[in-house]
């Protein structure tokens, strides 16, 4: 079993005496869809930036599709990314100035040659050609990346993902500030994608009705360390997860309901439909 | 950069790729300018005027790596004086060198060592530069060895922005410096100067310098081609991946160092080439034309014509050495100042130069349209 998707092993992150993440233990299967939840400075974050060989950790991080996974910790950022695993960041970077199509195709291209790297695109590749059909970008993929809306460019980032034929997608609140239709058809999306059971996908989230909706399996972080794991529901019923977490959260939304989560309903998509009707 | 206001502007812009007009835009100005270079240049000018562009030129050959590098790479080359000096001093010696065997006299030394140096054996250094292909290929391949090995580490370094603009800078400064430390070996403060013969030419002769002139303009020409094929190529995309967001590019499986070594690299080929063609031109190579003010003076054409855009890079360098010349014949004390005003003026309000202007003024007049109907 171990060995299969990503594996974690007595994980540790400290920075400066602070211990962010303090010993996790994490396996997450192929065709999984992973959650992780946990209050603000749990170490989610981190965590991904561990794997993803963004900050120094030790311990041990392996990934494999057939059993003998490649060990992660001390390999540089770009070595990580060539064993197919990719990273989306809680604000969307994607390339502004570049175009749809141009952003894909660079996802796309890591293992070039330096004769392909130096002609002009011809036509549009077939990963690429899939990537704008699954991600519904096909109509805007001339357009510059920056003039995207919010989702969209959060949408592009998944689909840059998947055309480098990421195996293991790790996302950073990929629907923060998104309206309630871009998080349904984003959840959807993050659906279709963990459909092929060769992906992992590990989603970290603080929206708990996305989570709700849309995880296959769940883990909660606290204060560093794996608190509990398992399906919805079993997270839910945990009596250690509704006192430090579920519990807090829940307080806060019945409270004051936008805060918890940045703005669900209103946020990005407003100030479309204004600049629109101011236009017309 | 223009993302407030855009996302919903529908997309008429993007249709007009396809149109005639655009499609022939690159092959037709091309052959404008070869035509310009080539065939009017050479009829109108005189002689004199003739080598001035010659010199122009060359300049505006360094801009062309300029345009990639800083516009296209976001490396600000603020020492492109090293590379032109590793060219020109790379041609100057083989011509020095030639020379000398052409007196006849066997052992004969480069006749500015005669009068400053020990007098004795040609130094082991300058031995190989009496070698006309190697002196030709290390015109180029000198400077591009160079720039990789100190690319090769400033970059894995992650040493960036301002820090690798002022590094660079302090290079041309250090070979300055160098080169006049050394008089009996490089000529000192008063450079390499005083060539008869280019490759069995005799550099007296107009009609030679006016060949030295065509070889400048099809370099050019051919730099400009070449760098636009960059530019248009899959790596010009990830090049500017590389400047717009660098730690994203990393996590696509790219090591953003080797991109932007590429660019520096071949940049600083390009300035090589253009200081060696910079000697038979000019007659001279020196500590002061390569040294922290002209290596300021190449970023600034290319910043005031536009850095991100080949032909505004080109256009500004040639434009700023006219006016440098001109201008500095009448005010001798307040060009450097000028100089300084532009590049701050340029970089600080019009970031695409003046090659950006008609972007600029349009955006500005929907702007105001916009701001008018609200």
């Amino acid at each position: 079993m171990s060995g299969e998707g990503l594996t974690i092993r007595g994980l540790r992150v400290s920075f400066d005496g602070y211990t962010a993440v303090d010993g996790v233990d994490l396996d997450v299967r192929p065709g999984d869809l992973r959650f992780l939840i946990g209050p603000n400075g749990a170490g989610k974050t981190t965590l991904v930036d561990a794997v993803t060989g963004l900050v120094k950790a030790t311990g041990s991080v392996r990934f494999g599709t057939n059993g003998d996974g490649t060990e992660l910790i001390g390999k540089p950022v770009h070595k990580i990314a060539r064993l197919g695993i990719g990273r989306t960041f809680q604000t969307a970077t994607v390339f502004e100035e570049l175009t749809v199509l141009q952003n894909l195709d660079i996802a796309a291209g890591a293992g070039r040659g330096p004769l392909t790297m130096l002609r002009r695109r011809k036509g549009i590749p077939q990963p690429v050609a899939e990537a704008l059909e699954t991600t519904g970008l096909t109509a805007l993929r001339d357009r510059p990346a920056g003039v995207l809306a919010h989702g969209q460019k959060q949408w592009l980032e998944i689909g840059m993902l998947l055309v480098q034929d990421v195996r293991l997608l790790l996302l950073d609140e990929p629907v923060a500030g998104m309206s309630h239709e871009e998080r349904e058809s984003t959840g959807e999306l993050l659906r279709r994608v963990s459909e092929d059971s060769t992906r992992t996908v590990v989603v970290i989230e603080h929206d708990m009705d996305f989570m709700r909706s849309f995880a296959r399996s769940v883990t909660v972080l606290h204060a560093g360390k794996v608190l509990s794991e398992g399906t919805v529901a079993q997270v839910q019923a945990d009596p250690k997860v509704q006192e430090v977490y579920l519990g807090r959260a829940r307080a806060e939304e019945s409270a004051d309901a936008a805060p918890a989560v940045p703005s669900p309903a209103t946020g990005e998509a407003t100030p479309t439909t204004t600049a629109s009707a101011q236009e017309a | 950069m223009t993302t407030t206001s855009a996302p919903t502007t529908p997309a008429p812009e993007v249709t007009k790729a396809t149109s005639p007009l655009t499609r022939f835009r690159v092959p037709g100005g091309f052959a404008l300018g070869a035509v310009l270079l080539l065939g009017i240049a050479p009829l109108a000018l005189t002689d004199f005027r003739l080598a001035l562009l010659a010199k122009y030129l060359c300049w505006a050959m360094v801009a062309v790596g300029v345009s990639l590098a800083w516009g296209r790479g976001g490396l600000l080359v603020l020492g492109q004086g090293v590379f032109f000096g590793l060219g020109g001093y790379a041609m100057a010696m083989h011509l020095k060198l030639a020379d000398a065997a052409d007196t006849g006299i066997p052992g004969a030394l480069p006749d500015f060592m005669q009068l400053y140096g020990t007098g004795e054996a040609l130094p082991w250094w300058w031995k190989p530069f009496g070698n006309p292909a190697f002196a030709l290929a290390a015109t180029v391949l000198l400077p591009m060895a160079v720039a990789a090995v100190l690319g090769f580490f400033v970059f894995r370094r992650r040493v960036r922005g301002a820090y690798f603009a002022i590094l660079s800078q302090a290079l041309a400064a250090a070979l300055a410096i160098w080169l006049v430390g050394q008089q009996a070996t490089t000529g000192g403060t008063n450079g390499l100067t005083d060539f008869q013969g280019f490759f069995g030419y005799d550099l007296d002769d107009p009609a030679n310098q006016r060949t030295v002139y065509f070889v400048i303009a099809v370099s050019l020409l051919l730099l400009m081609a070449a760098a636009r094929q960059l530019f248009v190529s899959r790596y010009g995309e990830l090049l500017i991946a590389v400047r717009d967001s660098e730690e994203r590019v990393r996590f696509l499986g790219y090591d953003p160092a080797n991109v932007k070594l590429v660019a520096y690299v071949v940049a600083a080929g390009m300035a090589g080439l253009a200081g060696a063609l910079f000697v038979p031109a000019v007659g001279i190579i020196s500590p002061a034309l390569i040294g922290v003010v002209p290596s300021i003076g190449f970023v600034i054409g290319a910043a005031v014509g536009g850095r991100a855009s080949l032909v505004g890079a080109v256009l500004g360098a040639i434009a700023v050495a006219w006016a440098q010349s001109t201008l500095s014949d009448a005010f001798p004390g307040a060009w450097t100042y000028l100089q300084g005003l532009l590049f701050v003026v340029a970089v600080g309000f019009l970031p695409g130069g003046l090659a950006s202007l008609g972007a600029v003024i349009r955006r500005n007049r929907i702007r105001t349209r916009s701001g008018e109907a609200a």
